[in-house]
């Protein structure tokens, strides 16, 4: 997918984080379209070549950038209010879609039982038999949004509105490491193993972040991830050391 | 490569350089010192730049000796720091000589002490920092706190430039340690007992009770601090109306308030990306202060416009580039002493 946006009327607004960041704005709804101009904005910042600029860090709808306040004069408006104008400026020129990576990753997830603990419940909550759970979330493939949490920990969607579901009521105090997990329209996979509040389906025997590789992250921002079911057998045949 | 053995570790003992930036995109925190003033002083005193890893040392510190003679500094929280027995000042360097005992004691105040050395420490660079990701595990040494045994390495990098004044007094006096002249540095002024902070995104969102309750109760620190978050216990905060947020970047400091109510200041450990309305920004002039607090400290909060806090914000730079020269010229002067009380 190649092209070009534009920012619509309200979108784009920036507001300082504390004196040293400052967020772009995109939408407020955590889906595609939202996500493909984040990260289209993302690369236009990375590309601007603004002083002082540390970092990019694109969400599910905003950009933060993080600076050096130091990199700007010290008479006149403050630093977030001149780095705005700056990424107001580059942002106000159409904008080129950043190059999907064209990857469609098959991430082998075995469902349901110990490693999908919470498959049943979602199933019941839906409306649908476990089948159509495990079926509905494979079926489509989810593009990679965003990563936090943990190292190499992504956050995919958009999930088939079927599975309607939000976080569990009470949060677990510990998630196994490779959990495939949905909550509001959204799919992830614990990349470390942590408390955690949403519906683990499944569970992948990848290691999704490894240092020895490069780079680390096995997954990318814009990889379709299409889950494939394998058995538990299968699971421990391709479980990978972290 | 020299190195600083451990003889006890203290609780939380760890390598932190001034953070891991450039991979919060692949969900690798930042990291990076709790008190950035004292970690910035500490390397500036001992002649290093500003991002050499220093040693973190939480509510209590190592016992350690050094395998060669090292230059070393101690700032943050007064603990009772002595070499062979006899007390050391902190905010100066110290000739160390090979082998003396360093043993950092009872804490007095504060929370965190950083021990820099000249050089800096030189454990390996993960993703380009020395930084400690103790959740994740790498970086730092081994990816966690210190233990009893461990190994620390110390640059050696400094073996071709030309003695310092101080490590020629230390050789000749045969001395365990030879203390240069202090370095008089102190953050810049801020308001008893309150930290100041810019309003968030979601300030509106909170009732007029809660904007009230923040500005004006006082807060205890919760023992359930930890390097990711200073959390709060006090009146809790409520919204208007429940809040869903899509998760968005969070910087140090981001005062966020999950559904129980209760404050958490986010701190160097935070995660890149967070999802709980946030009623402000801790001002980051005042975050070393914050990162000095221990559980059952109390805080206030006073509200500064976005202005004021990037002004100040300036100052407290300035302030560290003033203390930088300051160091400079203690460090090549001639030291003054050898072991005054501290």
């Amino acid at each position: 997918m190649t092209g070009m946006c534009q920012l619509l009327p309200g979108q784009g607004q920036i507001e300082a984080v504390g004196e040293r960041c400052v967020l772009i704005r995109l939408g407020d709804k955590a889906d595609l379209q939202t996500n493909q101009v984040v990260q289209a904005v993302t690369a236009q910042v990375e590309r601007s070549g603004i002083a002082g600029i540390v970092e990019v860090v694109p969400s599910f709808t905003s950009v933060a950038v993080h600076f050096d306040p130091m990199a700007f004069d010290a008479d006149g408006d403050p630093p977030t209010v001149l780095l705005a104008r700056l990424l107001q400026r580059a942002l106000q020129q159409d904008i080129p879609l950043a190059e999907d990576t064209g990857r469609v990753i098959e991430v082998p997830a075995c469902y349901g039982g110990e490693f999908g603990p919470d498959l049943e419940e979602v199933a019941a909550h839906c409306g649908l038999t476990c089948d159509e759970v495990v079926a509905l979330h494979c079926n489509s493939p989810l593009r990679v949004y965003t990563f936090y949490f943990a190292p190499g920990n992504p956050f995919s969607g958009p999930l088939d509105p079927r599975l309607n579901i939000g976080r569990r009521k009470s949060p677990r105090i510990k998630v196994e490491v490779g959990s495939v997990a949905i909550a509001n329209g959204l799919s992830s996979i614990y990349a470390a193993t942590s408390p955690g509040g949403w519906n683990v389906i499944a569970r992948t025997p990848w290691n999704l972040f490894d240092l020895r590789s490069d780079p680390p992250n096995r997954l990318r921002l814009g990889d379709r991830l299409k889950f494939k079911p394998i058995s538990a057998e299968q699971y421990r045949q391709l479980l990978e050391p972290r | 490569m020299p190195f600083m053995k451990i003889e006890r570790a203290g609780l939380f003992s760890q390598i932190q350089d001034l953070g891991r930036t450039g991979h919060q995109k692949i969900g690798v925190s930042v990291n990076g010192p709790m008190d950035e003033w004292s970690h910035r002083l500490a390397n500036a005193i001992v002649g290093n730049a500003d991002d050499c890893a220093v040693l973190e040392c939480t509510f209590s510190g190592p016992r350690a000796a050094f395998t060669e003679d090292t230059v070393v500094a101690l700032c943050g929280a007064r603990m009772q720091v002595t070499i062979d027995g006899r007390r050391v000042p902190l905010n100066c360097a110290l000739y160390v000589r090979r082998g003396a005992v360093l043993d950092i004691g009872r804490r007095i105040d504060g929370a965190r002490i950083y021990l820099a050395v000249r050089g800096g420490f030189a454990t390996p660079r993960v993703l380009g920092s020395r930084s400690t990701n103790s959740r994740a595990g790498f970086g730092g040494y081994d990816g966690r706190i210190l233990r009893a045994g461990d190994e620390v390495p110390v640059a050696d990098a400094r073996r071709g430039d030309a003695p310092l004044r101080l490590e020629k007094y230390g050789v000749q006096s045969g001395l365990p340690f030879v203390a240069a002249r202090p370095v008089a540095a102190v953050p810049p002024a801020a308001p008893e007992g309150r930290v100041r902070f810019i309003a968030g995104p979601q300030w509106a969102a909170f009732t007029q009770d809660a904007q009230a309750d923040f500005v004006s109760r006082r807060y205890l620190v919760s023992p359930q601090s930890d390097r990711m978050g200073l959390r709060l216990k006090g009146e809790a905060l409520t919204l208007q109306r429940p809040l869903e947020i899509v998760s968005e970047a969070t910087v140090f400091g981001t005062v966020q308030v999950p559904p129980d109510g209760l404050p958490i200041v986010l701190m160097a450990d935070r995660q890149s990306s967070g999802g709980y309305p946030k009623i402000g920004y801790v001002a980051g002039a005042d975050l070393p202060r914050l990162a000095q607090l221990q559980p059952n400290d109390t805080l206030g909060f006073q509200p500064i416009s976005q202005a004021e806090a990037e002004t100040l914000w300036r100052a407290f730079v300035r302030k560290l580039a003033a203390a930088r020269e300051a160091a400079a010229l203690a460090l090549s002067a001639n030291p003054l002493s050898h072991g005054p009380a501290a």
